[in-house]
């Protein structure tokens, strides 16, 4: 049976790029704790619509944990206090009647406030563009089982290919690094034979540009991994690494 | 007029071949003088982006998330199919095709889904080729498994992400592209009108999401891969921002729109649990490889479940259909579940669900196998119900989940408006009255990557395409228009707000327009969707204004045009005065409760031309016939 609960929210509120942003406080009550957290706040922007206030802008689309656009900081973790879990598949049961719950957006330079807590993540697509690919035209393929691949091998590579790109880990590193979304990407295509030609300028390209938009470099904090929904191991950062001198310092 | 679905002639197994060695080409020189618009990234979008820009192309792209590799695709759970045969199993081409034909009740074209069943292996190659990881045996070979509607194992998968994995190899392809500069890349824009110049689809109208400018595009055709509508019912397992308006705003300049009352019903996904609910999540179809649907023998039986002794449970697909079981067709499923719980043996606090239980194949394969399968969707199921299926059955009920309903189009993807092609969801082609799974991610990555690259070549080799300026009096009427509306939303200010009467237009739906339909509920539905239709233009209130980012107007716009659509869907329901896969009109069953297909009258597609909006939808139908030379028609049997 479901259970009801009253919540006090402090949200950032943020005209655009340009302005000065704010928090602002709402109090909601009756949240149904078999809700989630996105249903939450659209719960909170149908009564501001009705009072003829502006609605609180924020990014989602599948609400399952899949697509990477959600994108809140709650209580000061990204995605808020529940391990491997997005903010969509946040649910409220995992807060207390009375509770105060401050919801911010990902706080980054590289990641400017388009308003409220949407922010503009294109420097990620950057990055993949940069190199974050295998070069096989349409068409080009050999038979599929022509390519084995080691299983286990080919798993550890799934394991950084979940990534769903959200930005979390940028948003929760201390220097705004985006080196795990960067290294799981290098480390899932280095790890499998279709990704061997490219290993080197895959590696170089992508580490530049990540430099070039503004996100800082790793020093361990280790921060990206406790936040990122989908458990990317910060292996996939030393596997950066690794990669990037190999490139930079072999011939 | 008349319909020409421009079908090669000759044997089926040749007729790709043959239309591939008689169309026209554009010479490797000759294609960096075309620009083509490509709208959406998904499967179907980012493929066809990635593959024509490959060729030469100069591509456009335009999509409404944050980026590309957000598209809905993303989202799909189970597999893709394609007959490699590599378990050994007996599969070949013309199995894919004939389960694929017999799957949609036999209400698709023959030489569509032949090549789609053709190319389908091709599509492995490629996307093993760029690196997705599917699944592998120790040997390091791929690893299959099987899905409904089939006797063959040839789904191959990547764990319970197949689609993100999919996409995000399409998405690289295309991020290269953007890299080479082949590729102009729009996100967060969406298409609010098409420009015909002419007779010829020529450019789009977008708004940018978050400055709220109106643009205007041109270019020489104009590719449409926009997905679905299954959001019309409110509730579904669609993506929020999953929507109808490019495809509509199509329609309204002279697309035809076909069968769009064929609407997939999901039978695994987790039961509404309250009003505030804003999506369903589906369960994938996998779980039916090891998972027993059951319900309780008896009417309202409220034990918990592992209280309820064997012999008073009433596993209803495996004993009504030995032979497929619990991996009968979705429709089939789907149907079945709404039968029992109708019959007041439905389970949980609602009533309205069924159990799929994972008991027997924990005992049989032991925990780690069945975690090793399905950990991700167990997790996912916990984390929503707080309930664990591995200590007691789930509950799942049906929900909407795909459209295989769409904008007509030829065997080139051509709609009926020379220069506007349709892919993927987007288009109404291949899937007939019921799509099997698995076959989505299929027919996406099969338009988009092998078919589009040499259709759209033979129109643009053939076609007379007159330069045209942005300042054309076609361009201005199309950017006056898509601002009107926008300026009407924002003037009603009315009391109501946009997901309140989105919510009433899904009940409507979803009780009238839902997994059976009969003639008096289509006739009620269609009357109540046009006086929500009305109320929604007198009192719908849509905050903030079009200058910036401003979601409850990109849904306003959204929700208006699912309510001219939620018309026509009933209309077509009606129309169509026989039941066909998922389309069950209840004066027309088999003893059994199967879709009892009428194939004298109504093998046919039917082409919804619009003709205006008074007080009602005003439409013409066209009709395609479906002449079947190499299947038999037969009553779909899965028993």
């Amino acid at each position: 049976m479901s259970n009801y609960i009253t919540l006090h929210l402090k949200i950032w509120r943020q005209e655009n790029a340009q302005a000065q942003g704010r928090f602002e406080d709402y109090t909601l009550d009756e949240v149904n704790q078999d809700m989630s957290f996105l249903e939450m706040l659209d719960v909170l922007n149908e009564k501001l619509i009705k009072e003829g206030k502006t609605p609180v802008e924020f990014d989602y689309d599948c609400r399952e944990g899949i697509c990477g656009s959600c994108s809140l900081v709650v209580n000061g973790r990204a995605h808020g206090p529940k391990r491997l879990t997005p903010v969509c598949e946040l649910y409220m049961r995992n807060f207390k009647d009375g509770e105060h719950v401050t919801i911010e957006p990902w706080r980054a330079a590289a990641f400017p406030v388009i308003k409220d807590l949407v922010v503009d993540r294109s420097a990620l697509d950057r990055i993949i563009e940069a190199g974050g690919y295998v070069s096989v035209k349409t068409g080009s393929a050999t038979e599929a089982n022509s390519i084995p691949v080691d299983k286990e091998k080919s798993d550890q590579a799934f394991d950084f290919a979940t990534c769903i790109g959200c930005g979390a880990c940028v948003a929760a590193c201390p220097n705004s690094s985006a080196s795990l979304f960067t290294g799981a990407k290098i480390a899932h295509l280095s790890l499998l034979p279709q990704g061997e030609p490219e290993r080197k300028r895959r590696a170089v390209r992508m580490v530049e540009q990540m430099e070039k938009e503004g996100f800082g470099d790793c020093s361990n904090h280790a921060e990206c991994e406790a936040v990122c929904p989908v458990g990317i191991s910060i292996t996939a950062i030393a596997k950066m690494r690794k990669e990037y001198m190999h490139a930079v310092f072999s011939d | 007029m008349n319909l020409e679905s421009h079908e090669p002639s000759g044997p089926l197994k040749e007729k790709w071949t043959k239309h591939r060695n008689d169309i026209s080409l554009v010479a490797p020189n000759n294609k960096r003088k075309y620009k083509v618009i490509v709208v959406g990234t998904g499967l179907a979008g980012a493929s066809a982006a990635a593959s024509l820009a490959e060729m030469g192309y100069n591509v456009q792209s335009f999509c409404i998330q944050d980026s590309a590799r957000r598209a809905h695709s993303i989202a799909a759970q189970g597999g893709i199919n394609a007959a490699k045969n590599y378990p050994n199993d007996g599969d070949t081409v013309w199995r894919l095709f004939y389960d694929t034909i017999k799957g949609g009740d036999y209400r698709s074209r023959e030489s569509n889904v032949y090549r789609l069943a053709e190319i389908a292996n091709e599509i492995i190659d490629q996307a093993v080729a760029q690196g997705v990881p599917f699944a592998r045996e120790y040997g390091g070979l791929l690893a299959n498994r099987s899905f409904g509607g089939a006797q063959v194992s040839r789904t191959f998968y990547a764990r319970g992400q197949t689609g993100q994995q999919l996409l995000l190899g399409a998405y690289q392809a295309f991020m290269r592209q953007v890299d080479e500069g082949k590729i102009e890349y729009f996100p967060r824009h969406e298409m609010l009108d098409l420009v015909v110049h002419d007779g010829k689809a020529r450019g789009i109208i977008t708004r940018d999401l978050v400055s709220g400018e109106i643009n205007r595009y041109k270019g020489d055709a104009v590719l449409l891969a926009t997905g679905g509508y299954g959001n019309s019912f409110y509730l579904s397992t669609n993506a929020k921002n999953s929507n109808v308006t490019a495809a509509w705003r199509c329609h309204k300049r002279g697309a035809f729109f076909a069968n769009p009352c064929y609407v997939q019903i999901h039978p695994t996904c987790i039961p509404v649990s309250g009003d505030y609910q804003s999506k369903l999540t589906l369960m994938s179809e996998s779980l039916r490889n090891d998972g027993r649907v059951w319900v309780p023998k008896k009417k309202g039986d409220d034990r918990h479940p592992n209280d309820i002794p064997e012999d008073e449970r009433d596993y209803y697909l495996e004993r009504k259909y030995p032979s497929f079981g619990n991996l009968v067709p979705r429709d089939v499923a789907s149907r079945n579940a709404k039968l029992v719980t109708d019959d007041g043996r439905g389970v949980g606090e609602t009533g309205k669900a069924v159990y799929l239980d994972f008991r027997d194949a924990i005992e049989r394969d032991g925990k780690e196998t069945i975690e090793a399968k399905y950990g991700n969707l167990f997790e996912m199921y916990q984390n929503i119900t707080n309930d664990d299926p591995y200590k007691q059955p789930m509950r799942i009920f049906p929900a909407v989940h795909y459209t295989m309903g769409g904008l007509w189009v030829d065997y080139n993807l051509m709609s009926n408006l020379p220069g506007l092609f349709v892919l993927g969801e987007a288009n109404f082609s291949d899937h007939g009255a019921n799509r099997l799974g698995a076959s989505a991610l299929m027919q996406g990555l099969a338009d988009g990557y092998f078919v589009i690259p040499y259709t759209l070549g033979n129109y643009l080799a053939d076609a007379e395409l007159p330069d045209v300026d942005l300042k054309d009096d076609v361009f201005d009427e199309a950017a006056d228009n898509a601002q009107q509306h926008i300026d009407k939303l924002l003037n009603v200010k009315g009391d109501k707000t946009v997901i309140e009467f989105h919510r009433e237009l899904g009940k409507i739906m979803w009780d009238k327009v839902g997994i059976a339909r009969n003639e008096e509920g289509l006739k009620q539905a269609m009357k109540e969707i046009e006086e929500l239709r009305d109320e929604f233009w007198e009192r719908v209130r849509v905050p903030g204004d079009a200058t910036n980012y401003n979601k409850y107007l990109e849904f306003a716009g959204r929700v208006a045009d699912f309510l001219e659509l939620a018309e026509l869907m009933a209309r077509d329901a009606l129309d169509r005065d026989e039941s066909a896969g998922c389309h069950l009109r209840t004066e027309h069953e088999t003893e059994e409760g199967e879709a009892l297909r009428n194939d004298e009258d109504y093998s046919y597609v039917s082409a919804w031309e619009f003709k205006g909006i008074e007080e009602e939808l005003e439409h013409e139908l066209h009709k395609e016939n479906l002449e079947f030379e190499f299947v038999e028609l037969k009553q779909r049997s899965y028993k």
